[in-house]
């Protein structure tokens, strides 16, 4: 008998891009809710939209609603199975801390768990893109950036996901950063206002849900500042 | 005699000059440039005095969006209008040398061209190239028989329906006009229909998107309303606008005078004959 489905694989890409962006004292993470999916997988020819997601996890217990205390947002994008699976153990070893620690993890303390629980499947990876966003220990905004076997950086702002190479060129047009290697080493942050980071990241999901056949729908936003974290929605393309 | 052939200029049709080079390469694995494909949603339908085409207008390259309101339905004869999906230029170039075949036949005969004269030139020549030229059409049209409606696929096959849909977004269309299609429409309820089909394609298959483009055929009549429908405007334009000043920055400018590089003889030897 002739093998059968020898392209199968086991990770399905469901689209999305996510947006963060980290100013002196606040950080905005934005992410799109569409989920893509093929009707026929094993030829992958007519894609259409499987629903929508709530994509921004503030890895707080299982979904629960947003909290003051809340620290890191985390927005994926890839294969949304491994995405859940990656924030359900991320939560989890986030109450265990909790409980040993009793307190909440920091934003720079998480970017390190997320990079050694993607490094430990280096081998067969969690199919997720992530930007971790919110405030570190000083109270300044902080964004992190991944790739799927969790190679990452402290930067100012980031794009991943489908969208990415249509936002990322955009974004460093207009908050070009300072260069890594400089001395003494220069903040990373952004200098625009909350108000016009959130412009901004408006008009990155505008644009790229023009282009960009993955992403639309609606967007949300989450902001995390000095007096909370809050949750809004823009609706975009629905094409 | 044989670099004679060689020499003689086109006669018309394809040019295969390059296939055996791009076997070679393609076996050296490099891969062959992806085309503008229109990922679509075309349909049409029969109501009470005749045909009802329609289209989106998304034309996509992988997954990024070429052209965000192009036309997918082709002019074939005054009486005679074509979807099509597949490879844009494809699409594009068989429906134009079939069109223009039509017209020839028109001067010859002296009368209106029947739409089984187009749906026969069209099928033979995809079924000639086997598939290879990418182009599902849909095409409608009223001629003295009565409308008509056809779907042609790359292969060369043909179907003969009341209604008929194409393109990736073919399954989203087809089930609108499996639950409210019926025989008899009026022309008011034969457009909202293909309306509804086209955007049902439009916002549940990634290849298809923007308008909605339609094209009424009766007898002795046509009606093309080019984006009778437009349900995805921009979403957010900030209200304060971007510049975006940065440019390349000049670090040092040096000119070097050709002059100097070269020695410039007036005058010169005059060429041999």
């Amino acid at each position: 008998m002739t093998k059968q489905h020898q392209n199968w694989s086991p990770y399905d890409n469901n689209g999305g891009t996510c947006v963060a962006i980290a100013g002196a004292d606040y950080c905005v993470v934005a992410a799109d809710t569409r989920a893509v999916g093929c009707i026929s997988p094993f030829t992958g020819a007519v894609r259409q939209k499987l629903g929508m997601l709530r994509v921004i996890s503030h890895l707080g217990m299982f979904g629960g609603e947003l909290s003051r205390a809340d620290k890191s947002l985390m927005a994926s994008s890839g294969f949304q199975a491994d995405v859940r699976a990656l924030q359900k153990v991320l939560a989890a070893r986030h109450l265990i801390y909790q409980h040993q620690h009793n307190k909440q993890m920091s934003c720079p303390a998480m970017a390190q768990l997320l990079s050694n629980t993607l490094y430990y499947k280096r081998f067969f990876p969690y199919y997720a893109f992530n930007v971790l966003g919110g405030l570190d220990t000083e109270g300044k905004g902080c964004v992190f950036t991944y790739d799927a076997v969790g190679s990452y950086e402290r930067v100012g702002y980031s794009s991943q996901g489908s969208g990415a190479t249509l936002i990322t060129p955009f974004l460093d047009n207009q908050l070009k950063s300072p260069s890594p290697l400089l001395l003494p080493a220069k903040d990373a942050v952004t200098p625009l206002s909350e108000s016009e980071a959130i412009d901004l990241v408006k008009t990155c999901f505008a644009s790229a849900t023009e282009r960009d056949i993955y992403t639309g729908d609606k967007l949300e936003i989450v902001v995390i500042n000095a007096d909370g974290i809050r949750r809004e929605y823009m609706e975009l393309r629905k094409d | 005699m044989a670099k004679v052939e060689v020499d003689a200029p086109p006669k018309g049709g394809f040019s295969f000059d390059l296939c055996r080079r791009n076997d070679m390469l393609s076996k050296k694995g490099v891969k062959p440039p992806s085309y503008l494909k229109t990922g679509t949603t075309i349909v049409g339908l029969i109501f009470q005095d005749g045909v009802i085409l329609g289209a989106d207008t998304r034309a996509t390259e992988g997954p990024i969006v070429a052209d965000k309101n192009c036309e997918k339905i082709h002019y074939m004869a005054p009486n005679i209008y074509c979807c099509g999906a597949g490879t844009a230029a494809d699409t594009e170039a068989v429906t134009d040398t079939i069109s223009s075949q039509l017209k020839l036949h028109r001067y010859h005969t002296g009368r209106e061209s029947r739409v089984v004269t187009a749906l026969t030139l069209l099928k033979s020549h995809l079924f000639r190239y086997q598939g290879h030229v990418s182009a599902a059409l849909v095409l409608g049209g009223v001629d003295v028989t009565g409308p008509h409606l056809h779907t042609i696929y790359p292969h060369g096959s043909t179907d003969t329906l009341p209604f008929a849909t194409m393109g990736s977004g073919s399954l989203a269309a087809m089930a609108v006009f499996e639950s409210k299609y019926h025989e008899g429409l009026s022309k008011d309820e034969g457009v909202k229909l293909v309306c509804e089909a086209i955007c049902s394609g439009i916002f549940n298959d990634l290849g298809s998107g923007s308008n909605v483009d339609i094209c009424v055929i009766t007898k002795g009549q046509k009606e093309y309303l080019r984006n009778h429908l437009s349900p995805n405007p921009r979403t957010y334009v900030s209200s304060k606008g971007y510049t975006f000043t940065k440019k390349t920055e000049v670090l040092l400018t040096k000119i070097t005078p050709l002059k100097k590089l070269v020695d410039v003889i007036e005058g010169g030897d005059a060429m041999e004959e």
